[in-house]
């Protein structure tokens, strides 16, 4: 069967994690891969309709897999986690009749029967570029960096609602950055959670968990952390001065969306991937990226803002 | 917590609307503690997961739909996945809010006032508007300084675009009947929507 696919950017691609969206774009562009919007897309509800109810959660995320269906598409893809964690639990739970009755009441017309299955932008590339083709790809290798990768909670869990390997050990994202190059550390912390939607009404508990993970990254001496869910990235990038204030600790630890690293990798222009919109400075990791490129042996002291 | 019970405060039908409601078999739980130590909220729980299972299967509702980390639940599922006996208690929990909400037992408004807040926005754009949530926020919660640190370097970086994103094509309005068709038969049900 021919894989139509449809893209569901998520809010946040139009707020305050643009530079992920940009990122997204330019890396499949460079991979030949289309990215068509679900026509008219809605938000998925996010946390807030969950936990108020999930049968409003479900209306709001079946209007999307309706129009995507509507768009002949059976492959949907998004950035974000927590869009995919939603768009997957409401496909799973729309499989109970009383609970789908329940939700077509909320709908202007029934639900289509057959949804598109939804992935992960990270996902839908590692499909379609093993990490043999993916290193063939790369122009500028990460091999100066050492980097950490963090999933956050949404990625691999629930398993069986997810399907992203080990619930607590997922590798895809370390697959794809060795194949772009780059030395992976082992990061014990990379599926716990960073306070999520709390940076809000409960900032101390965010603050709190994200400067764990920021400490541990650090500890390890990784030259940036690496994220794929654009709440994880404000909660560790625009938040870690709050994360610092809590510990009583400078972190300066840059935090790149995957995007953007494989992005730089695959010779991708710095401008077109939103690096200059990450709070900690990232520019020390393009200088050396950079510099070994050119094969220069010079040392890149103090590039670590 | 361990302490005596006593026996007239105990609901008898709590675990099986819990379980019914949660798709869960709650008496499975024999009280390993792997929920506890995995959860990362529980530094903020005033009852911890484990307790909250025991509290279910002993039909402490006022306890258990009273207390403030029903609210706290980050929602990470690690406390599921670690289960010996397969029970998602992530799924427990939420089960446990919604019931609590449908009583209006809110034991931290802040973190509901900031979901309605969200869902207000998505209600009139059908899409997230990052500052009309902040805004909301402040006005429900009276808390002015919420974030006022960050203000400077979200100005610098231009992240938040101050107009909201509204679905095209009648998008906009179709969101805005679902919120209504659902408020309208939680009324008619009988609870808080």
């Amino acid at each position: 069967m021919k894989t139509t696919v449809a893209y569901y950017p998520g809010c946040s691609a139009h707020g305050f994690s643009v530079d992920y969206e940009k990122s997204t774009q330019a890396v499949c562009g460079a991979l030949g891969i289309r990215l068509n919007d679900i026509p008219d897309w809605n938000c998925c509800g996010s946390t807030p309709a969950h936990a108020v109810d999930t049968e409003l959660s479900a209306a709001l995320c079946v209007r999307n897999l309706d129009n995507a269906v509507k768009a002949d598409a059976n492959e949907l893809l998004t950035p974000c986690p927590s869009c995919l964690s939603n768009l997957r639990h409401a496909a799973k739970r729309m499989e109970d009749p009383r609970f789908r009755a329940r939700v077509d009441e909320l709908l202007d017309n029934p639900a289509p029967a057959v949804f598109p299955e939804v992935i992960s932008v990270m996902q839908g590339i590692a499909r379609r570029f093993d990490a043999n083709a993916l290193a063939e790809r790369v122009k500028k290798p990460l091999k100066p960096l050492r980097l950490a990768t963090y999933y956050g909670c949404l990625m691999s869990r629930p398993a069986e609602i997810m399907d992203f390997g080990d619930p607590e050990n997922p590798t895809l994202m370390e697959s794809m950055l060795t194949a772009c190059g780059a030395e992976v550390v082992d990061f014990p912390l990379k599926t716990v959670c960073c306070g999520a939607s709390f940076g809000i009404p409960e900032r101390a508990v965010t603050a709190r968990l994200s400067g764990r993970i920021l400490a541990l990254a650090a500890d390890m001496r990784a030259d940036a952390l690496v994220v794929a869910c654009p709440l994880c990235q404000m909660n560790l990038d625009l938040r870690q001065k709050q994360a610092e204030h809590a510990a009583d600790a400078i972190f300066a630890m840059p935090v790149l969306y995957f995007t953007q690293a494989m992005g730089l990798a695959l010779g991708v222009p710095p401008g077109r991937l939103g690096i200059e919109k990450l709070r900690v400075n990232a520019n020390g990791l393009i200088d050396k990226i950079e510099a070994a490129a050119s094969g220069s042996t010079a040392p890149v002291e103090g590039s670590r803002p | 917590m361990n302490d005596a019970i006593v026996i007239t405060q105990r609901d008898t039908v709590f675990m099986k609307d819990v379980d019914a409601q949660s798709s869960q078999k709650v008496s499975a739980c024999y009280q390993c503690g792997n929920c506890t130590a995995g959860c990362p909220a529980s530094f903020v729980y005033d009852m911890q997961a484990n307790q909250i299972m025991r509290g279910v299967q002993l039909g402490l509702k006022e306890a258990v739909l009273n207390c403030r980390s029903l609210w706290m639940c980050l929602s990470c599922s690690t406390c599921s996945l670690r289960c010996p006996n397969s029970i998602d208690v992530a799924a427990v929990m939420e089960t446990l809010r919604h019931m609590a909400r449908r009583q209006n037992r809110i034991t931290v408004p802040n973190v509901e006032k900031f979901w309605h807040s969200f869902l207000d926005t998505v209600r009139v754009c059908g899409r997230t508007y990052e500052i009309g949530v902040m805004a909301l926020y402040i006005l429900r919660s009276l808390r002015v300084f919420t974030d006022l640190d960050l203000a400077p370097e979200v100005l610098k970086k231009n992240k938040l675009p101050f107009m909201p994103h509204v679905v095209q094509n009648g998008g906009a309005a179709a969101i805005g009947r679902i919120m209504r068709r659902y408020k309208e038969r939680a009324e008619r049900e009988g609870v808080r929507p």
